[in-house]
């Protein structure tokens, strides 16, 4: 059997990536890649079509190219990458209702696949330590691409509702790092010195950039789409404290009262250095982990890089050296003395 | 990993020899070293035992490169076992052994593995009692077992205190935690009287506040962990709580802000605790996995061993406090 799969999101990195690596697959006949603006990397065997999913286009789209499989990586995490909120805002979740829209329409569509955030649990001192699928926030996010998500998923949950004979599945990514990807997070571990929240330390998880697109790629080509439905989280196992992660880096840290990290970070977000949105300063103030059981159970999907592991990916793959003494040389030499 | 747990730079070590030379207890019996760590012997002298003294300062030095590296684990809860073990329960040490002088009872009581649910009473306005319960468990259990407490939400909202809660193992009370610790076979302590039993006025010393929900009792239900009631005695007396001071509570975001009769008029020599003699009794665990099927969503079953327990531990802070021979001991 023969697959037509649309991504879209694809002039951003996993969009581009994804859609690359499915049109590699020898089940997979034709891979639809599209995006408001033209993608930057290689997509390899996929054709792009520049299109915006906030237009009815897409639905004729689909329909000439008898789109079965839809993957929908095009919700974007920052207003830098649309060029404002307002933008971002409207791509977000006009751009998802008329993908929908035109899901509901088509003939053709029996699966759906949705990149969405754990950052949809939003984070604060309230929850439980460990985030399953079911677990309702205590903290819902306010703002931003979190906030975004969470309309995101409840137009997809409609949709599943209105189209129980298409394989929905929603997949509910840790912080993606690696050696390629620039996200919020990769842009705030690469500060010369690392502003962090005094008297907190978050626990935090991350998915290497590979065991996303493989998540995603195992998910939207199963056999039985109906096994994989449903709400999963996916996250690199293992935790880090940001406190460790950033010894990990060998970089310093400030630890700045909360209220004084989010002005501090808004003038660094001015200046295009990171975001410090306040979803972000929750995150940072109490971090989040997620239960990735259920994933592993249903789709036996088991990431290939720790968090740990992914992290020290990341530092690599983006040649952050520490900026500290290295106490590593200074104390094995030590070591070496005294044995 | 264990050898990095002793240090050499442990402030408590030689005190610890010396003090369970005094008692005439064994002095190399394993519950006086904590973490079984026999091999790094104790009583070597600083100055005659040349590879000894190299041997721990590489494992100093190892400790620290590894901790400025971040090259240590920590679970989900954000648990960092050795960081509590060698740095965070240091300073709390000379407070179990040579200021309160606790003793703790029924250790047998607690399983050497698997689950089990400690519930205790709540006093001394501070959960100072919390932290020695731990402690006790840590250093004089055999198998050194951690307790992972479940706390307000309160605790974790602090800047400081909801780092070192984490970071000693801590989580906040809600069943997702509690089932989920309890399933992975730890040692879950609870203080189901929560701010009620430990800002308790000094009048109402021994006396056990109403104990919550009965939460506690389902995820253990749920889990077949038993429960461990147990009575802290010694706690109520380090901070007499006489009165309070409503404006500043509510002005520091605090349940209560205590006025003792040295606090706060002594500034911080009043925050020095009153050295009461502690006693700490495990009591006989209560067994939850005989229950029939469905028996944690039997809400008449949860409420009756509720307060069975509540009156196990009542029952408990009675007879250890006539046991005890004075408040100071």
């Amino acid at each position: 059997m023969t697959r037509v799969v649309l991504v879209t999101g694809a002039a951003r990195y996993l969009g581009g990536q994804i859609a690359a690596r499915l049109a590699e697959q020898p089940d997979v006949d034709r891979v639809v890649a599209v995006d408001v603006v033209p993608p930057r990397q290689d997509l390899g065997g996929a054709e792009f079509i520049r299109a915006d999913i906030r237009n009815p286009v897409i639905a004729k789209i689909m329909d000439a190219a008898d789109v079965d499989t839809v993957v929908h990586a095009g919700v974007i995490a920052t207003p830098m990458q649309a060029g404002g909120r307002a933008t971002m805002k409207d791509i977000n979740v006009i751009g998802t209702m008329q993908l929908l829209a035109a899901c509901q329409k088509s003939k053709t569509v029996r699966q759906l696949v949705v990149k969405s955030t754990a950052s949809v649990y939003g984070a604060g001192p309230r929850d439980p330590a460990m985030f399953t699928e079911e677990t309702a926030p205590k903290h819902p996010p306010t703002s931003g691409w979190a906030k975004d998500s969470m309309e995101v998923e409840g137009y997809v949950r409609g949709f599943a509702r209105r189209r129980p004979d298409v394989a929905v599945s929603i997949l509910r990514f840790a912080n993606v790092i690696g050696p390629s990807i620039d996200t919020p997070m990769t842009s705030y571990f690469s500060l010369p010195v690392i502003p962090t929240v005094l008297g907190f330390d978050a626990r935090m998880q991350f998915l290497h950039e590979d065991d996303c697109l493989e998540a995603m790629r195992m998910i939207a080509l199963a056999e039985d789409s109906n096994a994989c439905t449903g709400v999963y989280n996916v996250a690199g196992p293992g935790v880090l404290m940001l406190s460790q992660a950033v010894r990990r880096l060998g970089r310093p840290a400030i630890a700045f009262p909360r209220s004084l990290l989010g002005v501090a970070g808004r003038s660094l977000g001015r200046a295009g250095l990171a975001d410090f949105s306040a979803e972000q300063v929750r995150f940072l103030t109490y971090g989040r982990v997620i239960d990735t059981s259920r994933f592993t159970e249903d789709a036996g999907f088991v990431a290939r890089w720790s968090t740990p592991e992914a992290f020290a990916e990341f530092v690599r793959g983006h040649g952050l050296t520490p900026l500290l003494p290295i106490f590593a040389t200074e104390q094995d030499a030590l070591k070496q003395e005294v044995r | 990993m264990t050898q990095a747990r002793i240090l050499s730079f442990d402030p408590d070590g030689p005190r610890r020899s010396r003090r369970s030379g005094a008692r005439g207890s064994g002095s190399t019996s394993s519950g006086d070293v904590p973490r079984g760590n026999g091999d790094e012997s104790r009583n070597g002298d600083l100055a005659n035992g040349d590879p000894d003294v190299l041997a721990r300062l590489g494992n100093a030095v190892d400790f620290v490169r590894r901790r400025l590296s971040g090259d240590y684990p920590v679970d989900e809860f954000g648990f960092d076992p050795e960081l509590l073990d060698s740095v965070l329960m240091a300073p709390m040490r000379p407070l179990y052994r040579s200021w309160f002088r606790v003793e703790a009872r029924g250790l047998h009581h607690v399983p050497g593995e698997g689950a089990a649910l400690v519930v205790a009473n709540h006093s001394g306005t501070i959960a100072v009692d919390a932290v020695m319960t731990q402690l006790a468990l840590l250093d004089e259990h055999p198998d050194h077992r951690h307790l992972r407490m479940l706390g307000a939400d309160l605790v974790f909202s602090m800047p400081f205190l909801a780092e070192l809660a984490r970071k000693a193992g801590h989580t906040l009370a809600c069943m997702a935690d509690a089932q989920r610790l309890l399933a992975e076979g730890e040692v879950v302590g609870v203080w189901p009287e929560g701010f009620k039993g430990i800002g308790k006025p000094f009048a109402e010393r021994y006396k056990l506040q109403r104990f919550g929900r009965g939460g506690f009792v389902a995820a253990a239900v749920r889990t077949g962990a038993p429960i461990i009631p147990t009575a802290i005695v010694g706690a109520e007396e380090i901070y007499p709580k006489i009165g309070e001071i409503p404006l500043l509570a509510r002005l520091f975001g605090m349940p209560y802000f205590p006025v003792t009769p040295t606090f706060p008029w002594l500034g911080p020599l009043g925050a020095v605790p009153l050295p009461s003699k502690w006693i700490i009794e495990f009591g006989e665990p209560i067994r939850t996995d005989d229950l029939p099927e469905g028996a944690a969503d039997d809400p008449m079953t949860i409420l009756e061993m509720t307060d069975r327990v509540r009156e196990t531990i009542q029952q408990g802070l009675y007879r250890v406090l006539v046991d005890r021979p004075g408040v100071f001991g």
